[in-house]
């Protein structure tokens, strides 16, 4: 009984908080309010200006002081009386039970991938239906092979940080290894690339190896230091061994891949005379594009297999607690420099592919700013998730191209604007929102590698991100 | 080295261990029987995972021998030639020996088969109860795998051996109760479950020796029974042979066969449960000397 007058009070009660609920708003806002005017008073109201004699006079510019204000206190009203209460009543409502909530990640999990590669797949035929063959090259190539050469750095770094929870902040040096050894090799021994490409990969997981050795006993933080010095090595190096790599100058003229031996140019031997095409840049635009897919997709398939075999599961538990894994007689030594090849050998992939479809190739493609990308990536897809790298090199790669295409801004705020400044600065802010909004990454699940019974995702929730 | 010793399956001898100014293991000796419970009690501090990280290979011990036996007890009388020899095993048609102090922490379980669970659980939490289980399984999948190669062109024989691997974690699963949450995160489980998944996880490594610190470490009485009962049953019907650091005295007074109590890295007592008990030196290491005495003491001194 005291359950239904409890009830019953509260339904009398109920009439009466909206009105104290508007009350405390107003008076909220007015506080507000008048913080905003304080702070923006000498900020915004006041501004001094030089005038024709040199003389420093004082401007006011109330209108834009007093809608500064007005907006400030107008959005703490909506936050007060709107969205506060939203909020706290999708907070109280009872969450979708695990079993649903992972019902549906694994149908997303099932789906989601076919469907990628699909899309991938039919891309270049999307883009020419669309767009018409003058803009494809650009759609093709700065877009489509530009995220992909992402997506298979990412799914590499993946490895290394995602899995076997090591933080590696100087990925790219691996990514430039394999650079320069397509380069050289193809420019001095005149090798084919699908010579080079293995070649390159194994030359790339050697220097894994080798920088593997020196920071086994490091974990977290000074792994971290230890592998962004090795990036910096590398590219110092590639500055200053003017004989072999020409230095800031770089290597120009590398041999561009061909079609099994057919190269992409307008002579009577090329690849459009002799399919009796016209010569089209869109010919090698299509063609690199699927080479990288097909390697983007060859990393994704052999990490997918790594994962469910004893030496994936022992990565994971290498991020989870290296104690237990030496404990459980697990080899750690192996199984991290094996982490570090396996990362480093598809970067030399992606490295190899970057430097034949360039052509050039210089130290500054090999910035630590690239190896903050990638690991930007691989963070924001969610450690250890494929199809979220997947997902966050589109975002990534593809967000700051498309920013490139934000001309209907200069509408907004006239033609003086110029949208491509703040091309990194949205890009930085979109980050900031999506890592609060999804602090564990895009796919925060965790597809286990064995099941007893029927297969379904887990929460990532508990998994640690290493210390190793 | 005495006959009735020679059944032991891990014989510690002299073994001491110091950091820097701290001597935390003093001159320790005892031996753990084959297929017995051997417990390793003291009060706080007194060196009890001290000395079980010098079996186990997280620790080099500063002085002393830690010998394993595989297989028939006349192994042991090549012990002084293996040590001799500066290897670290002797393998032979009926047995093996192993010298744990010469192993790096991963070979003690890989060869020498001895497992350890950790006094503050360490369970790989974000993977499932199932995928802790086959971890513990690797170095078995490793060669099934043709390490890594075979198993990245999928071949059959390594799925077969991956089945047998689940139907291994399967059956102790069943044995501590889980099977039920097989496909849930480890750190998902209750405490209790945790520490009975952790065992199951060392006994999958199919170990000759068990360590485990701490097992009943905050379980409530149904749980510490229960974990009594799959103690037994390991040692029964593994055969495999315990050595538990324990505070909880009826956990260790109920299932051990044998005793040794350590104080300040020093043995101070060794024998059957009953007999320790007794012991005053282990009441007084324990419970400190009884009220009257230190009564008559102050007496003495005139306070």
């Amino acid at each position: 009984m005291a359950r239904g007058r409890s009830a019953k009070a509260m339904a009398a009660e109920a009439p009466a908080k909206p009105r104290v609920a508007v009350a405390h708003a107003l008076k909220d806002t007015g506080v507000v309010a008048l913080i905003a005017a304080g702070l923006f008073l000498p900020l915004v109201a006041f501004r001094t200006e030089q005038n024709i004699r040199n003389e420093l006079t004082l401007e006011t510019r109330w209108p834009l002081f007093f809608a500064i204000v007005a907006i400030v206190a107008a959005g703490r009203l909506a936050h007060t009386l709107v969205l506060a209460p939203w909020l706290e009543a999708r907070r109280r409502r009872p969450r979708p039970a695990a079993e649903g909530l992972s019902r549906w990640g694994a149908a997303a999990a099932r789906w989601l991938g076919p469907m990628a590669i699909g899309f991938a797949a039919s891309y270049p035929a999307l883009v020419l239906a669309l767009g018409g063959s003058g803009g494809a090259v650009k759609w093709i190539d700065n877009f489509g092979i530009q995220i992909l050469i992402y997506v298979m750095l990412g799914l590499g770094l993946n490895i290394v940080v995602g899995l076997a929870g090591l933080l590696d902040l100087g990925y790219v040096a691996f990514y430039a290894v394999g650079a320069y050894s397509y380069a050289l090799l193809a420019k001095t021994l005149g090798l084919s690339f699908w010579i080079l490409l293995p070649l390159a990969g194994i030359l790339a997981a050697f220097w894994g190896v080798l920088l593997g050795f020196p920071v086994l006993r490091l974990r977290g933080d000074y792994l971290a230091i230890v592998t962004l010095a090795f990036g910096e090595i590398i590219r110092l190096i590639l500055i200053n061994w003017v004989p072999v790599t020409n230095g800031y100058a770089g290597i120009s003229g590398i041999p561009r891949p061909t079609f099994f031996g057919l190269p992409f140019n307008a002579s009577d031997a090329g690849f459009a005379a002799t399919f009796g095409l016209e010569f089209s840049p869109l010919h090698r635009a299509i063609f690199l594009y699927y080479v990288i897919l097909g390697l983007a997709l060859l990393t994704a398939f052999v990490t997918a297999r790594l994962r469910h075999l004893p030496v994936g599961r022992a990565w994971e538990a290498l991020r989870e607690d290296e104690i237990a894994c030496r404990a459980l007689g697990i080899n750690t030594t192996n199984t991290k420099l094996t982490a570090f090849a396996m990362g480093a050998m598809f970067g030399g992939f992606g490295g190899a592919f970057f430097a034949a479809r360039q052509g050039f190739i210089s130290p500054e493609s090999f910035t630590f700013t690239e190896s903050a990308m990638i690991l930007a990536i691989v963070v924001l897809g969610g450690m250890g998730s494929q199809i979220g790298v997947a997902v966050a090199a589109v975002a990534m790669i593809g967000g700051t191209e498309i920013m490139r295409e934000l001309d209907f801004l200069k509408r907004i705020f006239g033609a003086g604007f110029d949208p491509t400044q703040y091309r990194m600065l949205l890009f930085g802010f979109a980050m900031v929102l999506l890592m609060i909004w999804k602090p564990r990454g895009l796919i925060a699940t965790r597809a286990p590698s064995a099941f007893l019974k029927p297969r379904r995702n887990i929460s990532g929730a508990l998994a640690r991100e290493g210390r190793g | 080295m005495s006959d009735a010793a020679d059944d032991a399956v891990l014989r510690v001898e002299h073994l001491t261990m110091r950091f820097g100014g701290l001597v935390a293991v003093d001159d320790l000796s005892f031996t753990a029987r084959n297929g017995d419970i051997t417990a390793l009690i003291g009060p706080n501090g007194a060196g009890k995972t001290t000395v079980f990280n010098c079996i186990t290979g997280f620790y080099k011990p500063t002085e002393g021998r830690i010998a394993l036996r595989h297989g028939d007890p006349r192994v042991w009388t090549a012990l002084a030639a293996l040590t001799d020899s500066g290897r670290r095993s002797l393998v032979r048609s009926d047995g093996a020996l192993f010298l744990l102090e010469r192993m790096p922490d991963y070979l003690v379980t890989q060869k020498a088969k001895v497992a350890r669970t950790f006094q503050n659980i360490r369970l790989f939490s974000g993977m499932t109860v199932l995928e802790n289980l086959l971890v513990a399984q690797h170095n078995a999948l490793m060669v099934a795998s043709g390490f890594t190669l075979f198993g990245v062109l999928g071949l059959a024989s390594y799925a077969q051996s991956e089945r047998r691997a689940i139907e291994r974690a399967a059956y102790w699963l069943d044995l501590i109760g889980l099977t039920d949450r097989a496909d849930d995160p480890a750190g998902a489980l209750p405490y209790g479950a945790q520490r009975r998944l952790e065992i199951a996880r060392a006994m999958c490594t199919e170990p000759v020796l068990l360590c485990l610190d701490e097992p009943a470490a905050g379980l409530n009485p149904r749980e510490s029974a229960e974990l009594n009962a799959l103690l037994l049953s390991i040692r029964d019907r593994h055969k495999t042979s315990i050595l538990l650091i324990e505070h909880d005295m009826s956990v260790v007074m109920e299932i051990s066969d044998h005793v040794v109590v350590l104080d300040y890295g020093i043995k101070i007592s060794d024998g059957p449960p009953r007999q320790v008990r007794d012991d005053p030196r282990v009441i007084a290491a324990y419970l400190g000397v009884a009220d009257e005495e230190v009564a008559r003491a102050e007496a003495e001194v005139g306070l």
